[in-house]
Protein backbone atom coordinates (compact mmCIF):
# COMPACT_ATOMS: atom_id res chain seq x y z
CA UNK A 1 0.00 0.00 0.00
CA UNK A 2 1.72 3.22 -1.09
CA UNK A 3 1.29 6.60 1.39
CA UNK A 4 -0.84 9.11 0.41
CA UNK A 5 0.98 11.51 3.12
CA UNK A 6 4.61 10.94 4.02
CA UNK A 7 6.09 13.55 6.60
CA UNK A 8 9.95 13.65 7.61
CA UNK A 9 11.25 15.93 10.01
CA UNK A 10 8.79 18.65 9.80
CA UNK A 11 9.87 21.89 11.98
CA UNK A 12 7.74 25.28 12.20
CA UNK A 13 8.95 27.84 14.83
CA UNK A 14 6.66 30.99 15.21
CA UNK A 15 8.93 33.39 17.48
CA UNK A 16 9.66 31.58 20.61
CA UNK A 17 7.05 28.91 20.23
CA UNK A 18 8.20 25.55 18.23
CA UNK A 19 5.12 24.85 16.88
CA UNK A 20 6.06 21.82 15.08
CA UNK A 21 9.13 19.77 15.98
CA UNK A 22 10.64 17.06 14.24
CA UNK A 23 7.11 15.63 13.18
CA UNK A 24 7.55 12.51 10.97
CA UNK A 25 4.45 10.29 9.90
CA UNK A 26 2.70 8.52 7.69
CA UNK A 27 -0.46 7.94 6.15
CA UNK A 28 -1.60 5.07 4.08
CA UNK A 29 -4.08 5.23 1.00
CA UNK A 30 -7.61 4.82 1.91
CA UNK A 31 -6.90 4.91 5.19
CA UNK A 32 -7.65 7.36 8.35
CA UNK A 33 -4.64 9.01 10.43
CA UNK A 34 -6.26 10.74 13.53
CA UNK A 35 -3.97 13.54 14.97
CA UNK A 36 -4.69 13.62 18.67
CA UNK A 37 -3.99 16.59 21.16
CA UNK A 38 -4.57 19.71 22.90
CA UNK A 39 -4.93 23.31 21.43
CA UNK A 40 -1.52 24.57 20.74
CA UNK A 41 -0.40 20.72 20.23
CA UNK A 42 0.95 21.52 16.51
CA UNK A 43 -1.91 20.02 15.11
CA UNK A 44 -3.73 22.82 13.15
CA UNK A 45 -0.16 24.19 12.34
CA UNK A 46 0.91 20.72 10.62
CA UNK A 47 -2.49 20.34 8.49
CA UNK A 48 -1.93 24.10 7.45
CA UNK A 49 1.78 22.99 6.42
CA UNK A 50 0.31 19.58 4.25
CA UNK A 51 -2.88 21.87 2.55
CA UNK A 52 0.28 24.81 1.12
CA UNK A 53 -1.21 27.46 3.61
CA UNK A 54 2.37 27.46 5.54
CA UNK A 55 5.50 26.43 4.59
CA UNK A 56 7.87 25.29 7.35
CA UNK A 57 11.57 26.14 8.24
CA UNK A 58 12.77 22.75 7.97
CA UNK A 59 11.81 19.14 6.85
CA UNK A 60 9.93 17.43 4.27
CA UNK A 61 6.20 16.53 3.05
CA UNK A 62 4.83 15.06 0.35
CA UNK A 63 1.33 14.34 -0.40
CA UNK A 64 0.13 12.41 -2.61
CA UNK A 65 3.34 11.48 -4.07
CA UNK A 66 3.87 15.64 -4.79
CA UNK A 67 6.29 17.61 -2.65
CA UNK A 68 5.32 20.47 -0.43
CA UNK A 69 7.05 23.71 -1.59
CA UNK A 70 7.69 22.20 -5.06
CA UNK A 71 4.47 20.75 -6.41
CA UNK A 72 2.05 22.93 -4.37
CA UNK A 73 -0.46 23.83 -7.25
CA UNK A 74 -0.45 19.51 -8.21
CA UNK A 75 -1.17 19.31 -4.54
CA UNK A 76 -4.22 21.85 -4.24
CA UNK A 77 -6.12 19.56 -7.16
CA UNK A 78 -5.88 16.63 -5.17
CA UNK A 79 -6.92 17.90 -1.54
CA UNK A 80 -10.05 19.00 0.45
CA UNK A 81 -9.93 21.21 3.44
CA UNK A 82 -13.12 21.44 6.26
CA UNK A 83 -12.84 22.33 9.48
CA UNK A 84 -13.05 24.98 12.13
CA UNK A 85 -10.37 27.37 9.99
CA UNK A 86 -11.47 26.66 7.05
CA UNK A 87 -14.78 27.79 6.24
CA UNK A 88 -17.95 28.99 4.22
CA UNK A 89 -18.82 32.79 3.20
CA UNK A 90 -22.14 33.57 5.49
CA UNK A 91 -23.73 36.05 3.11
CA UNK A 92 -23.62 33.44 0.12
CA UNK A 93 -26.45 30.58 0.20
CA UNK A 94 -25.45 27.12 0.99
CA UNK A 95 -25.29 26.55 -3.01
CA UNK A 96 -23.59 30.22 -3.86
CA UNK A 97 -20.91 28.57 -1.90
CA UNK A 98 -20.44 25.56 -3.40
CA UNK A 99 -20.69 26.44 -6.92
CA UNK A 100 -17.82 28.98 -6.26
CA UNK A 101 -15.54 26.15 -5.01
CA UNK A 102 -16.81 24.05 -7.74
CA UNK A 103 -15.65 26.79 -10.48
CA UNK A 104 -12.68 27.48 -8.77
CA UNK A 105 -11.83 23.65 -9.08
CA UNK A 106 -11.83 24.80 -12.57
CA UNK A 107 -14.90 22.47 -13.38
CA UNK A 108 -17.40 23.61 -16.27
CA UNK A 109 -20.31 25.30 -15.20
CA UNK A 110 -22.39 21.95 -15.75
CA UNK A 111 -20.44 19.90 -14.05
CA UNK A 112 -20.29 22.11 -10.72
CA UNK A 113 -24.14 23.03 -10.84
CA UNK A 114 -24.83 19.24 -10.41
CA UNK A 115 -21.85 18.46 -8.42
CA UNK A 116 -23.33 21.14 -5.74
CA UNK A 117 -26.95 19.70 -6.29
CA UNK A 118 -25.76 16.23 -5.44
CA UNK A 119 -23.59 17.69 -2.36
CA UNK A 120 -26.48 19.43 -1.19
CA UNK A 121 -28.65 16.09 -1.56
CA UNK A 122 -26.07 14.12 0.39
CA UNK A 123 -25.36 16.20 3.02
CA UNK A 124 -29.25 16.98 3.64
CA UNK A 125 -29.13 20.25 3.05
CA UNK A 126 -31.61 20.41 -0.06
CA UNK A 127 -34.41 22.35 2.00
CA UNK A 128 -31.04 24.86 3.22
CA UNK A 129 -29.70 25.00 -0.47
CA UNK A 130 -30.83 28.45 -1.79
CA UNK A 131 -31.10 30.23 1.90
CA UNK A 132 -28.01 32.02 3.00
CA UNK A 133 -25.81 30.14 5.51
CA UNK A 134 -25.76 32.92 8.35
CA UNK A 135 -29.57 31.26 9.03
CA UNK A 136 -27.90 27.91 9.21
CA UNK A 137 -27.25 26.13 12.76
CA UNK A 138 -23.94 24.86 13.21
CA UNK A 139 -24.25 21.47 12.36
CA UNK A 140 -25.26 22.46 8.93
CA UNK A 141 -22.77 24.51 8.53
CA UNK A 142 -20.30 21.91 9.43
CA UNK A 143 -21.83 19.81 6.83
CA UNK A 144 -21.97 22.34 3.90
CA UNK A 145 -18.19 22.82 4.48
CA UNK A 146 -17.43 19.40 4.35
CA UNK A 147 -19.25 19.45 0.78
CA UNK A 148 -17.60 22.26 -0.09
CA UNK A 149 -14.14 20.01 0.67
CA UNK A 150 -15.50 17.32 -1.46
CA UNK A 151 -16.67 19.48 -4.55
CA UNK A 152 -12.80 18.55 -6.28
CA UNK A 153 -13.76 15.02 -5.12
CA UNK A 154 -10.54 15.17 -4.03
CA UNK A 155 -8.77 11.92 -2.61
CA UNK A 156 -6.99 13.48 0.15
CA UNK A 157 -9.51 14.98 3.02
CA UNK A 158 -7.73 17.51 5.52
CA UNK A 159 -10.78 17.76 8.59
CA UNK A 160 -9.45 20.11 11.14
CA UNK A 161 -11.84 19.49 14.47
CA UNK A 162 -14.18 18.83 12.18
CA UNK A 163 -16.59 18.22 15.12
CA UNK A 164 -15.29 21.12 17.88
CA UNK A 165 -18.34 22.40 19.31
CA UNK A 166 -20.74 20.04 17.68
CA UNK A 167 -23.83 18.61 20.27
CA UNK A 168 -23.41 14.86 20.14
CA UNK A 169 -26.38 14.09 17.50
CA UNK A 170 -25.09 16.23 15.17
CA UNK A 171 -21.13 14.67 15.46
CA UNK A 172 -22.79 11.41 15.20
CA UNK A 173 -24.61 12.46 11.88
CA UNK A 174 -20.88 14.20 10.59
CA UNK A 175 -19.22 10.61 11.82
CA UNK A 176 -21.30 8.70 9.79
CA UNK A 177 -20.89 10.77 6.65
CA UNK A 178 -16.85 11.04 7.25
CA UNK A 179 -17.16 7.19 7.46
CA UNK A 180 -19.09 6.71 4.25
CA UNK A 181 -16.04 8.84 2.60
CA UNK A 182 -13.72 6.93 4.12
CA UNK A 183 -15.70 3.42 2.76
CA UNK A 184 -15.61 5.13 -1.26
CA UNK A 185 -11.41 5.54 -0.88
CA UNK A 186 -10.74 8.85 0.49
CA UNK A 187 -7.37 9.19 2.75
CA UNK A 188 -8.20 11.51 5.53
CA UNK A 189 -6.20 13.26 7.75
CA UNK A 190 -7.90 14.30 11.07
CA UNK A 191 -7.18 16.40 13.76
CA UNK A 192 -9.36 16.04 16.78
CA UNK A 193 -9.18 16.73 20.96
CA UNK A 194 -11.71 14.18 21.48
CA UNK A 195 -10.15 10.52 22.27
CA UNK A 196 -13.58 8.99 21.55
CA UNK A 197 -13.56 10.63 17.90
CA UNK A 198 -10.27 9.29 17.16
CA UNK A 199 -10.84 5.96 18.50
CA UNK A 200 -14.06 6.05 16.46
CA UNK A 201 -12.76 7.16 12.95
CA UNK A 202 -9.68 6.15 12.96
CA UNK A 203 -7.46 3.63 11.66
CA UNK A 204 -4.00 4.89 13.43
CA UNK A 205 -3.89 7.79 16.26
CA UNK A 206 -0.82 9.96 16.24
CA UNK A 207 -0.47 11.66 19.51
CA UNK A 208 0.95 15.24 19.39
CA UNK A 209 1.78 17.41 22.41
CA UNK A 210 3.51 20.59 22.09
CA UNK A 211 4.69 20.36 18.97
CA UNK A 212 6.35 16.78 19.71
CA UNK A 213 4.88 13.31 18.25
CA UNK A 214 4.45 11.55 21.82
CA UNK A 215 3.00 8.74 20.25
CA UNK A 216 1.76 6.68 17.34
CA UNK A 217 -0.28 3.82 16.75
CA UNK A 218 -3.95 1.67 17.10
CA UNK A 219 -6.04 2.60 19.86
CA UNK A 220 -5.54 -0.68 21.01
CA UNK A 221 -1.75 -0.18 20.59
CA UNK A 222 -1.48 2.89 22.85
CA UNK A 223 -3.97 1.22 25.16
CA UNK A 224 -1.40 -1.88 25.56
CA UNK A 225 1.61 0.76 26.26
CA UNK A 226 0.13 1.07 29.51
CA UNK A 227 0.18 -2.04 29.82
CA UNK A 228 -2.89 -3.51 32.10
CA UNK A 229 -5.82 -2.19 33.80
CA UNK A 230 -7.06 1.09 35.42
CA UNK A 231 -8.47 1.05 39.12
CA UNK A 232 -11.05 3.52 39.94
CA UNK A 233 -12.35 4.60 43.89
CA UNK A 234 -15.02 7.24 44.32
CA UNK A 235 -15.28 8.15 48.10
CA UNK A 236 -18.74 9.39 49.41
CA UNK A 237 -17.04 11.90 51.65
CA UNK A 238 -14.87 14.51 49.65
CA UNK A 239 -12.76 14.95 52.99
CA UNK A 240 -11.91 11.60 52.67
CA UNK A 241 -10.25 12.24 49.46
CA UNK A 242 -6.77 13.05 50.28
CA UNK A 243 -6.52 9.84 52.79
CA UNK A 244 -7.49 7.81 49.62
CA UNK A 245 -5.41 9.22 47.72
CA UNK A 246 -2.11 8.46 49.65
CA UNK A 247 -3.56 4.96 50.38
CA UNK A 248 -3.60 3.92 46.56
CA UNK A 249 -0.59 5.44 45.96
CA UNK A 250 1.12 3.26 48.19
CA UNK A 251 -0.19 0.29 46.85
CA UNK A 252 0.60 1.03 42.72
CA UNK A 253 3.64 2.13 40.89
CA UNK A 254 2.13 5.82 39.31
CA UNK A 255 0.76 8.80 40.93
CA UNK A 256 -2.79 8.32 40.92
CA UNK A 257 -5.30 10.84 39.09
CA UNK A 258 -7.98 13.09 40.64
CA UNK A 259 -10.99 13.73 39.38
CA UNK A 260 -12.67 16.61 42.03
CA UNK A 261 -15.87 16.48 40.49
CA UNK A 262 -16.77 12.67 40.96
CA UNK A 263 -14.94 12.21 44.43
CA UNK A 264 -12.78 10.10 42.44
CA UNK A 265 -9.25 8.60 41.89
CA UNK A 266 -8.00 6.27 39.22
CA UNK A 267 -4.45 4.85 39.23
CA UNK A 268 -2.90 2.48 36.10
CA UNK A 269 -2.51 -0.84 37.75
CA UNK A 270 -0.02 -3.45 36.54
CA UNK A 271 -1.95 -6.71 38.19
CA UNK A 272 -5.66 -7.44 38.33
CA UNK A 273 -8.10 -8.46 41.17
CA UNK A 274 -5.07 -8.91 43.64
CA UNK A 275 -4.88 -4.95 43.52
CA UNK A 276 -8.18 -4.18 43.84
CA UNK A 277 -9.02 -6.54 46.82
CA UNK A 278 -5.72 -4.88 48.57
CA UNK A 279 -7.22 -1.62 47.83
CA UNK A 280 -11.05 -2.33 49.12
CA UNK A 281 -9.31 -3.52 52.50
CA UNK A 282 -6.89 -0.86 53.13
CA UNK A 283 -9.75 1.48 52.03
CA UNK A 284 -11.99 -0.24 54.25
CA UNK A 285 -9.32 -0.10 57.30
CA UNK A 286 -8.61 3.76 56.74
CA UNK A 287 -12.42 3.81 57.81
CA UNK A 288 -12.92 5.39 54.55
CA UNK A 289 -16.61 4.92 52.71
CA UNK A 290 -16.22 3.89 49.57
CA UNK A 291 -19.15 4.55 47.01
CA UNK A 292 -17.77 2.70 44.18
CA UNK A 293 -14.66 0.33 43.69
CA UNK A 294 -13.49 -1.28 40.28
CA UNK A 295 -11.27 -2.33 37.66
CA UNK A 296 -11.81 -0.47 33.82
CA UNK A 297 -9.87 -1.06 30.41
CA UNK A 298 -7.74 2.16 30.24
CA UNK A 299 -9.06 4.66 28.23
CA UNK A 300 -7.55 7.23 25.35
CA UNK A 301 -7.63 9.47 27.80
CA UNK A 302 -5.58 7.77 30.73
CA UNK A 303 -3.24 6.67 27.73
CA UNK A 304 -2.90 10.26 26.57
CA UNK A 305 -2.17 11.32 30.56
CA UNK A 306 0.31 8.81 31.20
CA UNK A 307 2.38 10.13 28.12
CA UNK A 308 2.12 13.77 28.32
CA UNK A 309 1.60 14.51 31.82
CA UNK A 310 -2.18 16.27 31.51
CA UNK A 311 -5.21 15.17 30.16
CA UNK A 312 -6.69 16.53 26.73
CA UNK A 313 -9.38 18.15 28.22
CA UNK A 314 -6.89 21.16 30.07
CA UNK A 315 -7.13 22.88 26.47
CA UNK A 316 -4.49 25.51 25.95
CA UNK A 317 -3.06 25.58 29.61
CA UNK A 318 -2.30 22.07 29.24
CA UNK A 319 1.14 22.65 27.76
CA UNK A 320 3.28 23.28 30.28
CA UNK A 321 6.46 22.31 27.62
CA UNK A 322 4.99 25.13 25.10
CA UNK A 323 5.95 28.43 25.60
CA UNK A 324 4.98 31.91 24.21
CA UNK A 325 1.42 31.81 21.96
CA UNK A 326 -0.33 29.00 20.73
CA UNK A 327 -0.29 29.06 17.48
CA UNK A 328 -2.36 25.81 16.78
CA UNK B 1 -23.53 9.82 -6.18
CA UNK B 2 -21.04 6.72 -4.80
CA UNK B 3 -18.34 8.46 -6.81
CA UNK B 4 -18.46 11.84 -5.27
CA UNK B 5 -14.92 11.05 -3.35
CA UNK B 6 -14.12 8.89 -6.55
CA UNK B 7 -10.54 8.19 -6.68
CA UNK B 8 -7.73 10.12 -9.03
CA UNK B 9 -4.62 8.75 -9.98
CA UNK B 10 -2.07 11.61 -9.27
CA UNK B 11 -1.07 13.56 -12.34
CA UNK B 12 0.75 17.03 -12.42
CA UNK B 13 -1.80 20.00 -12.51
CA UNK B 14 -2.88 21.12 -16.24
CA UNK B 15 -0.95 24.65 -15.89
CA UNK B 16 -3.18 27.85 -14.96
CA UNK B 17 -4.00 29.78 -18.28
CA UNK B 18 -4.96 33.44 -18.74
CA UNK B 19 -8.27 32.00 -19.54
CA UNK B 20 -8.41 30.63 -16.16
CA UNK B 21 -6.67 32.98 -13.94
CA UNK B 22 -9.73 35.66 -15.30
CA UNK B 23 -12.49 32.71 -14.56
CA UNK B 24 -10.96 32.52 -11.03
CA UNK B 25 -11.34 36.51 -11.12
CA UNK B 26 -15.16 36.65 -12.30
CA UNK B 27 -16.20 34.21 -9.76
CA UNK B 28 -14.65 35.70 -6.95
CA UNK B 29 -15.68 39.38 -8.33
CA UNK B 30 -19.34 37.92 -7.95
CA UNK B 31 -18.97 36.81 -4.78
CA UNK B 32 -18.05 40.36 -3.38
CA UNK B 33 -20.58 41.83 -5.13
CA UNK B 34 -23.02 40.06 -3.76
CA UNK B 35 -22.19 40.52 -0.40
CA UNK B 36 -22.20 44.09 -1.03
CA UNK B 37 -25.90 43.77 -2.56
CA UNK B 38 -26.48 41.49 0.36
CA UNK B 39 -25.23 44.17 2.76
CA UNK B 40 -27.10 46.99 1.74
CA UNK B 41 -26.26 48.99 5.44
CA UNK B 42 -22.48 49.04 4.59
CA UNK B 43 -22.71 50.44 1.47
CA UNK B 44 -25.27 52.89 2.77
CA UNK B 45 -22.84 54.25 5.12
CA UNK B 46 -20.57 54.67 2.69
CA UNK B 47 -22.98 57.31 0.88
CA UNK B 48 -23.84 59.13 4.08
CA UNK B 49 -20.25 59.83 5.20
CA UNK B 50 -19.36 62.20 1.74
CA UNK B 51 -23.26 63.16 1.74
CA UNK B 52 -22.22 65.15 5.30
CA UNK B 53 -19.32 65.79 4.15
CA UNK B 54 -20.84 67.35 1.01
CA UNK B 55 -23.45 69.74 3.05
CA UNK B 56 -21.39 70.81 5.41
CA UNK B 57 -18.87 72.38 3.08
CA UNK B 58 -21.71 73.70 0.86
CA UNK B 59 -24.34 75.10 2.99
CA UNK B 60 -22.54 75.39 6.89
CA UNK B 61 -19.28 76.63 6.07
CA UNK B 62 -18.90 77.64 2.42
CA UNK B 63 -20.54 80.46 2.88
CA UNK B 64 -17.42 81.91 5.07
CA UNK B 65 -14.68 80.38 2.76
CA UNK B 66 -13.37 82.47 -0.45
CA UNK B 67 -11.45 81.07 -3.22
CA UNK B 68 -10.74 83.65 -5.59
CA UNK B 69 -11.37 83.46 -9.16
CA UNK B 70 -13.99 80.38 -8.78
CA UNK B 71 -17.13 80.09 -7.42
CA UNK B 72 -16.82 77.37 -4.04
CA UNK B 73 -19.25 75.08 -4.59
CA UNK B 74 -17.41 74.77 -7.87
CA UNK B 75 -14.24 74.43 -6.01
CA UNK B 76 -15.09 71.68 -3.36
CA UNK B 77 -17.25 69.25 -4.75
CA UNK B 78 -14.56 67.80 -7.06
CA UNK B 79 -12.56 66.92 -3.94
CA UNK B 80 -15.14 65.50 -2.49
CA UNK B 81 -16.09 63.53 -5.18
CA UNK B 82 -12.91 61.97 -4.78
CA UNK B 83 -13.79 61.63 -1.14
CA UNK B 84 -16.99 59.70 -1.92
CA UNK B 85 -14.73 57.22 -3.91
CA UNK B 86 -11.91 57.16 -0.75
CA UNK B 87 -14.02 56.51 2.13
CA UNK B 88 -15.86 53.39 0.16
CA UNK B 89 -12.22 51.75 -0.08
CA UNK B 90 -12.30 51.45 3.44
CA UNK B 91 -14.44 48.56 2.96
CA UNK B 92 -11.60 46.74 0.80
CA UNK B 93 -9.57 47.05 3.84
CA UNK B 94 -12.79 45.59 6.28
CA UNK B 95 -13.88 43.06 4.18
CA UNK B 96 -10.20 41.59 3.42
CA UNK B 97 -9.23 41.12 7.10
CA UNK B 98 -13.11 39.61 7.76
CA UNK B 99 -12.33 36.79 5.21
CA UNK B 100 -8.67 36.87 6.83
CA UNK B 101 -10.46 35.98 10.51
CA UNK B 102 -13.37 33.36 9.28
CA UNK B 103 -10.91 31.28 7.31
CA UNK B 104 -12.35 32.51 3.86
CA UNK B 105 -8.85 32.97 2.76
CA UNK B 106 -7.73 29.75 3.84
CA UNK B 107 -10.24 27.90 1.90
CA UNK B 108 -9.09 30.03 -0.81
CA UNK B 109 -5.67 29.41 -0.78
CA UNK B 110 -5.88 25.41 -0.47
CA UNK B 111 -7.84 25.58 -3.86
CA UNK B 112 -6.46 25.13 -7.65
CA UNK B 113 -7.48 28.89 -8.20
CA UNK B 114 -4.96 31.27 -9.27
CA UNK B 115 -3.82 33.19 -5.97
CA UNK B 116 -3.48 36.34 -8.15
CA UNK B 117 -7.33 36.43 -8.96
CA UNK B 118 -8.39 36.76 -5.25
CA UNK B 119 -7.63 39.99 -5.07
CA UNK B 120 -8.41 41.10 -8.23
CA UNK B 121 -11.73 39.98 -7.87
CA UNK B 122 -11.75 41.67 -4.65
CA UNK B 123 -10.37 45.18 -5.79
CA UNK B 124 -12.73 45.22 -8.71
CA UNK B 125 -15.80 44.67 -7.10
CA UNK B 126 -14.91 47.12 -4.89
CA UNK B 127 -14.44 49.20 -8.15
CA UNK B 128 -17.75 48.99 -9.29
CA UNK B 129 -19.13 49.80 -5.55
CA UNK B 130 -16.67 53.00 -6.37
CA UNK B 131 -18.66 53.88 -9.56
CA UNK B 132 -21.81 53.54 -8.08
CA UNK B 133 -20.53 55.82 -5.18
CA UNK B 134 -19.42 58.28 -7.49
CA UNK B 135 -22.86 58.56 -9.55
CA UNK B 136 -24.33 59.51 -6.75
CA UNK B 137 -21.94 61.74 -5.37
CA UNK B 138 -22.22 63.67 -8.41
CA UNK B 139 -25.82 63.88 -8.55
CA UNK B 140 -25.81 65.20 -5.12
CA UNK B 141 -23.36 67.84 -6.83
CA UNK B 142 -25.36 69.11 -9.39
CA UNK B 143 -28.67 69.33 -6.82
CA UNK B 144 -26.73 71.41 -4.53
CA UNK B 145 -25.59 73.80 -7.43
CA UNK B 146 -22.22 72.19 -9.11
CA UNK B 147 -21.55 72.49 -12.73
CA UNK B 148 -19.29 71.09 -15.10
CA UNK B 149 -17.80 73.99 -17.52
CA UNK B 150 -15.41 72.36 -19.54
CA UNK B 151 -16.40 70.02 -22.94
CA UNK B 152 -17.53 66.54 -22.22
CA UNK B 153 -14.51 64.86 -23.25
CA UNK B 154 -12.55 66.53 -20.44
CA UNK B 155 -15.08 66.20 -17.67
CA UNK B 156 -15.03 62.22 -18.49
CA UNK B 157 -11.42 62.52 -18.46
CA UNK B 158 -11.36 63.88 -14.60
CA UNK B 159 -14.10 61.25 -13.97
CA UNK B 160 -12.07 58.75 -15.04
CA UNK B 161 -9.01 60.21 -13.13
CA UNK B 162 -10.99 60.15 -10.15
CA UNK B 163 -11.96 56.17 -10.69
CA UNK B 164 -8.31 55.91 -11.30
CA UNK B 165 -7.12 57.06 -8.57
CA UNK B 166 -9.70 55.08 -6.29
CA UNK B 167 -9.06 52.43 -7.85
CA UNK B 168 -5.12 52.24 -7.29
CA UNK B 169 -5.79 53.28 -3.69
CA UNK B 170 -7.96 50.07 -3.20
CA UNK B 171 -4.74 48.03 -3.06
CA UNK B 172 -3.54 50.16 -0.22
CA UNK B 173 -6.68 49.93 1.48
CA UNK B 174 -6.18 45.88 0.47
CA UNK B 175 -3.01 46.07 2.32
CA UNK B 176 -4.08 47.31 5.23
CA UNK B 177 -6.44 44.48 5.85
CA UNK B 178 -4.37 42.16 4.94
CA UNK B 179 -1.72 43.53 7.36
CA UNK B 180 -3.58 44.47 10.57
CA UNK B 181 -5.95 41.40 9.89
CA UNK B 182 -8.40 42.66 12.48
CA UNK B 183 -11.95 44.05 11.10
CA UNK B 184 -12.18 46.65 13.43
CA UNK B 185 -8.58 47.80 13.44
CA UNK B 186 -8.64 47.66 9.56
CA UNK B 187 -11.23 50.03 9.84
CA UNK B 188 -9.61 52.01 11.75
CA UNK B 189 -6.27 52.09 10.20
CA UNK B 190 -7.76 52.76 7.26
CA UNK B 191 -9.50 56.16 8.08
CA UNK B 192 -5.77 57.93 8.82
CA UNK B 193 -4.16 57.75 5.17
CA UNK B 194 -7.80 58.80 3.83
CA UNK B 195 -7.96 61.66 6.06
CA UNK B 196 -3.99 63.50 5.99
CA UNK B 197 -4.76 62.85 2.31
CA UNK B 198 -8.44 64.45 1.77
CA UNK B 199 -7.85 67.44 4.76
CA UNK B 200 -4.08 67.89 4.55
CA UNK B 201 -5.20 68.70 0.81
CA UNK B 202 -6.30 71.05 -1.71
CA UNK B 203 -9.71 69.44 -1.72
CA UNK B 204 -11.28 72.14 0.76
CA UNK B 205 -9.29 74.81 0.97
CA UNK B 206 -6.75 76.61 -1.26
CA UNK B 207 -2.85 75.46 0.01
CA UNK B 208 -1.86 79.00 0.16
CA UNK B 209 -3.82 79.96 3.04
CA UNK B 210 -1.96 76.74 5.38
CA UNK B 211 0.79 77.21 7.05
CA UNK B 212 4.61 77.20 5.72
CA UNK B 213 5.57 73.96 6.70
CA UNK B 214 2.16 72.01 5.74
CA UNK B 215 2.76 73.59 2.40
CA UNK B 216 5.33 71.55 0.31
CA UNK B 217 3.35 68.26 1.65
CA UNK B 218 -0.39 70.17 0.80
CA UNK B 219 1.17 71.20 -2.68
CA UNK B 220 2.53 67.82 -3.97
CA UNK B 221 1.14 64.74 -1.83
CA UNK B 222 -1.10 62.57 -4.61
CA UNK B 223 -4.32 63.68 -3.56
CA UNK B 224 -3.65 67.05 -4.40
CA UNK B 225 -2.49 67.04 -7.61
CA UNK B 226 -5.66 64.69 -8.48
CA UNK B 227 -7.90 67.16 -6.98
CA UNK B 228 -6.26 70.17 -8.98
CA UNK B 229 -5.89 68.24 -12.14
CA UNK B 230 -9.66 67.08 -11.97
CA UNK B 231 -10.68 70.50 -10.90
CA UNK B 232 -9.02 71.83 -14.23
CA UNK B 233 -10.40 69.08 -16.54
CA UNK B 234 -14.01 70.17 -14.56
CA UNK B 235 -14.13 74.02 -14.83
CA UNK B 236 -11.34 74.39 -18.27
CA UNK B 237 -7.64 76.22 -17.42
CA UNK B 238 -3.83 74.62 -17.03
CA UNK B 239 -3.68 70.97 -16.39
CA UNK B 240 -0.98 69.08 -17.70
CA UNK B 241 1.08 69.87 -14.89
CA UNK B 242 -0.91 68.32 -12.15
CA UNK B 243 -2.29 65.75 -14.76
CA UNK B 244 1.02 63.91 -15.37
CA UNK B 245 2.36 64.13 -11.86
CA UNK B 246 -1.68 62.66 -10.63
CA UNK B 247 -0.97 59.97 -13.68
CA UNK B 248 2.23 59.01 -11.94
CA UNK B 249 1.23 58.51 -8.47
CA UNK B 250 -1.51 56.69 -9.66
CA UNK B 251 0.88 53.98 -11.30
CA UNK B 252 3.34 54.37 -8.46
CA UNK B 253 0.61 53.34 -5.41
CA UNK B 254 -0.68 50.82 -7.87
CA UNK B 255 2.35 48.85 -8.52
CA UNK B 256 3.99 49.28 -4.90
CA UNK B 257 0.69 48.01 -2.83
CA UNK B 258 -0.24 45.55 -5.73
CA UNK B 259 3.31 43.98 -4.91
CA UNK B 260 2.99 44.17 -0.95
CA UNK B 261 -0.82 43.08 -1.31
CA UNK B 262 0.61 39.87 -3.23
CA UNK B 263 3.05 39.47 -0.79
CA UNK B 264 1.01 39.84 2.01
CA UNK B 265 -2.00 37.39 0.53
CA UNK B 266 0.92 34.23 -0.38
CA UNK B 267 1.78 34.00 3.13
CA UNK B 268 -1.99 35.00 5.17
CA UNK B 269 -2.58 33.70 8.30
CA UNK B 270 -4.79 34.26 10.57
Amino acid sequence: MDAAIEVEHLSKRFGATLALDDVSLEVDSGRVLALLGPNGAGKTTLVRVLTTLLQPDSGRARVAGFDIGKDDKTIRTMIGLAGQYATVDELLTGRENLELVGLLYHLDKREYERRAQEALERMTLIGAGDKPVKTYSGGMRRRLDLAASLIGRPPILFLDEPTTGLDPRTRNDLWALIEELVAEGTTVLLTTQYMEEAEHLANRIVVMDGGHVVAEGTADELKDHLGGNVLEVRVADRNDLEKAVALIASLVSAVPRLDLDLNQISAPIKGGAKVLIAAGRALDDGGIDVEDLGIRRPSLDDVFLSLTGHTTASGGDGTPSASGPAHD
Amino acid sequence: MTDLAGKRLPTRAAPLTIGLAIRDMKGITKRNLLRIIRTPQLLFMTLVQPTIILLLFRYVLGGAIHVPGVDYVNYVVPGIFLEAVLIGGMTTALALATDLQAGMIDRFRSLPMARSAFLAGRTIADLCRAVLALVFIICLGLLVGFRFHNSFGSCLAGVALIIGFGYAFTWVYAAIGLAVKDPQTAQMTSILPMFILFFASSALVPVKTMPGWLQPFADNQPASVTINSVRALFEGGPVYHDLWQAVLWCIAIFVVFLVISLNLYRRATA
